[in-house]
């Protein structure tokens, strides 16, 4: 297991930094410091000086990947490549182009994210699950075809059809509760009732049919059939053998996602006013703060690799056969 | 197989007709990147169904698809997008008007490029209000200050300029109006339905010899014909309801008019194209990468392999919102920077639509690639493959003629099964801000400008309905058509 983890975390530094020369040709290769200084000052009657005075406030003055005016390992550290790619390795953020500690700012963002997140993907997960059982319970049934039409209908509303219709809905028609704002502590759970509901019901659709089709295809099996030839009643055969059995599926798609909570969600963050991540990115992308979506882009990377290694540990944990070496 | 010609006969031919046209006036065709790109893929469906009649056992599959009833019920549907989108795909500037809007000098063009959609439902185009107005109103949203005939001025709501303009001082009569262009509309289009199916029916039966006794079985795809009451039915139910729009596009605003007037109706028609674009073209552009890298990488393992499974993780690991945004945000600063190289605005809408099929493409082919890795491992060492590689056949024929052919069920659903979401991605992009160009039709760009009216007090709820009912009809249809296709070519399904 040590050894394992080693690796993989030795493995995950050419992804990381291919992730970094990525961002690094999008942001500063395509388009020079020159271009994003007058995206920044207004396009027009910006003079070179104000150009030059914004790039030296916000480090873009110096060269793009070696500098040769410098002497020794200066040649290297004092390059943009360095400085604003390089340094995000050590969790360095810098300072936003609106001159903010982006580190700072993601740490205070973290646990609105989380409030909202952890809730969405547990009862999520739950109510598909359930969902997805039942239609397995009832299979072939009126109720299942029911079911699966039903599940493929709420699927293809735009999601952003739940937020609005579930806002107006509630919030505005009913009052009973209120239709954005956060608050910490156990008083906020007013505010992240409705866009945990939201977020649950338009994952609804996609995720218990998933879950449906994983659920028959191992209830097929020949086990499955060994245990209700036993004479074994169809509910534990269900929870005892399938739900059991099905957990590898179940794990690979829903531990992945689990360290990338922290992110927050875009859309839900951002109309219900949550002050999360995912707000955060939001506003930076409308403020064109290049260097809060290249913190972003590196830190979602960095989460998605913990999860895939996560998600190989959680296999040894649900099927002793399963082991890392 | 006949059936799937039959739309696509009449698609090509109104590509067909619509080029001519604008050959014959005085306009100037434009060829937007992404209507090369629709017209190709056009081209590559008609050549995608001449393979498949050629084999017969990939008939045999597709023959499947062609009697499941939703399967070809979802196909009517689709097929009508497809027509608007392709119709809304031949561009051309009009001859320049004058301020008269009679006299044309020839040799000038108009700066606003439309297309031959928009030459259908020019009335919709052109009736302009001047601000917010609810689904068949006569009168504004908001109350102005009139000036009467007296002299005397008063806040009052105005009467639109065209919607329900016939009713002249008789508004009380609109309900009266509404139900008597809805009887209209849905009586013509029945007998048009009827009369076109009708004709259809006795053709195609003379013709394959069918005699009246055997008709409604094989109508009712009895004996493994094809489920042609259904799309009968489907086709009768769409053209009952246009006619009915058109009847009452003539006098009112359906789905009311937007901030600045222009008719939702019309948005949401002209938003059909940049949906299916998207859904379509990102496919197109990243199919190729995803099929060459893919197969190499299972085909040829080794170091190969390692190099593709890293660019595919390095990928796979940017969230794909940020990745967009990242990509979309340095578009715009070049574009800001290089405005001489469009020659119209829709120009360079076109080139963001075509790039954000690009980048959308580059962050959904590595689950495409990674299925075709898989598949590839395990179909290479099938006993053909070893003969064939024993006999000395090269690498090259190896994998288009041996390989291929056996992962291309794979290609076929995931490109299905990703179009939907690719058409709901769009509003979420548009609504970060990342999506198509805000000039642009799009549902996004629709629902987007809606929401921040939903505040007001009665509700402006008029664009969001209109673009999530469009939206949700497209993706309802291609879900269900995805679900057929996947059962049909799916070995796992078929058990």
């Amino acid at each position: 297991m040590g050894a394992y983890l080693l690796r993989r975390v030795f493995y995950a530094v050419p992804i990381l930094l291919g992730v970094n020369l990525l961002t690094f040709m999008l942001f500063f290769v395509v388009n020079t410091p020159d271009d994003m200084a007058r995206m920044q000052l207004g396009m027009k009657h910006v003079s070179p000086e104000a150009i030059a005075s914004w790039k030296q406030a916000h480090g873009y003055d110096r060269p793009l990947l070696i500098n040769l005016q410098a002497r020794g390992m200066d040649t290297v550290t004092e390059t943009v490549f360095f400085d604003k790619s390089l340094r995000l390795f050590a969790f360095q953020f810098g300072q936003s182009d609106s001159g903010r500690d982006i580190g700072y700012e993601i740490g205070q963002r973290m646990m609105p994210s989380l409030a909202v997140a952890i809730p969405v993907f547990v009862i999520g997960l739950l109510v598909n699950i359930t969902v997805a059982m039942l239609l397995v319970f009832f299979r072939a049934s009126y109720l299942d075809i029911g079911g699966v039409v039903l599940l493929v209908v709420l699927m293809s509303i735009s999601s952003l059809f739940y937020i609005i219709g579930g806002q107006y809905l509630v919030g505005k028609l009913f009052q009973l509760v209120p239709i954005s704002g956060f608050a910490d502590g156990v008083s906020g759970w007013r505010f992240i009732m409705l866009p945990v509901a939201i977020g649950v019901v338009s994952g609804l659709g996609s995720g218990a049919r998933w879950y449906r089709t994983i659920f028959l295809e191992e209830g097929g099996k020949d086990y499955v059939r060994t245990a209700r030839a036993k004479g074994l009643s169809e509910l534990s055969v269900l929870f005892k053998h399938v739900l059991r059995n099905a957990l590898i599926p179940i794990l690979t798609g829903a531990v992945v996602v689990l360290p990338l909570l922290f992110m927050g969600s875009l859309i839900l963050e951002s109309f219900f006013g949550i002050p999360g991540l995912g707000s955060y990115v939001i506003d930076a992308i409308n403020a064109q703060d290049f260097s809060i979506v290249r913190a972003m882009v590196f830190l979602g990377s960095v989460l998605y690799i913990v999860g895939l290694v996560l998600t190989d540990i959680s296999y040894t944990l649900a099927d002793p056969r399963i082991r890392l070496t | 197989m006949k059936a799937l010609m039959i739309p696509l006969f009449i698609l090509l031919t109104t590509v067909a007709i619509s080029l001519g046209v604008t050959g014959l006036f005085d306009v100037r065709p434009v060829l937007l990147w992404t209507d090369a790109l629709i017209m190709l893929l056009l081209l590559v469906l008609v050549f995608f169904i001449v393979q498949v009649r050629a084999s017969a056992e990939r008939r045999a599959t597709w023959r499947q698809v062609l009697r499941s009833r939703i399967g070809m019920a979802t196909a009517v549907i689709l097929s009508c997008y497809v027509l608007v989108a392709a119709l809304d795909s031949v561009h051309f500037r009009p001859a320049a008007q004058d301020a008269a809007g009679t006299a044309q000098r020839s040799g000038f063009y108009s700066m606003e490029v439309i297309s031959v959609l928009d030459l259908l439902i020019m009335p919709l185009h052109d009736q302009m209000e001047k601000s917010y107005s609810a689904p068949f109103a006569t009168r504004l949203y908001s109350k102005e200050v009139v000036v009467m005939a007296d002299g005397s001025q008063q806040r009052l709501y105005p009467r639109l300029q065209y919607g329900g303009a016939h009713l002249a001082d008789h508004e009380e009569r609109r309900g009266t109006d509404i139900a008597w262009r809805v009887a209209q509309g849905a009586v013509a289009g029945t007998v048009l339905a009827v009369l076109l199916c009708g004709a259809g029916v006795l053709l195609v039966a003379r013709r394959a010899g069918i005699l009246p006794g055997q008709l409604s079985g094989v109508l009712c795809g009895r004996g493994g014909h094809l489920p042609w009451h259904v799309m009968m039915l489907t086709l009768s139910v769409i053209i009952v309801l246009i006619a009915v729009a058109f009847m009452l596009a003539s006098g009112y605003h359906i789905f009311g008019t937007d901030k600045v007037g222009q008719d939702v109706f019309y948005q949401s028609l002209k938003s059909i194209r940049t949906a299916l674009a998207i859904g379509t073209l990102t496919t197109l552009i990243m199919l190729p990468f995803a099929l060459a890298l893919g197969l190499m990488a299972g085909y040829f393992r080794g170091w190969i392999d390692d190099v593709i499974q890293y660019l595919y993780t390095t990928l796979n690991s940017i969230p794909g919102v940020l990745l967009i945004a990242a990509a979309v945000l340095m578009l715009q600063v070049f574009m800001a920077g290089h405005p001489e190289m469009f020659e119209t605005d829709a120009a360079r809408a076109d080139m963001r639509l075509l790039f954000l099929c690009m980048i959308l493409g580059i962050t959904s082919w590595t689950g495409l690639c990674r299925l075709l890795r898989g598949e590839t491992l395990k179909v290479r060492e099938f006993d053909y493959v070893q003969a064939a590689t024993s006999f000395g056949v090269g690498h090259l024929q190896i994998i288009t003629r041996h390989v291929m052919p056996n992962v291309m069920h794979i290609v076929l659903i995931s490109v299905v099964l990703d179009f939907s979401g690719l058409v709901l991605a769009e509003a979420i992009l548009s609504y970060v801000g990342v999506g198509v160009d805000p000039s642009m039709f799009s549902w996004g760009n629709m629902i987007n400008g809606a929401r921040l009216e939903l505040a007001r007090e009665p509700v402006v709820w008029w664009s969001l309905l209109a673009a999530f009912s469009f939206m949700f009809v497209l993706v309802l249809a291609a879900n269900l058509f995805s679900d057929v296709i996947r059962d049909a070519f799916d070995p796992k399904m078929r058990g």
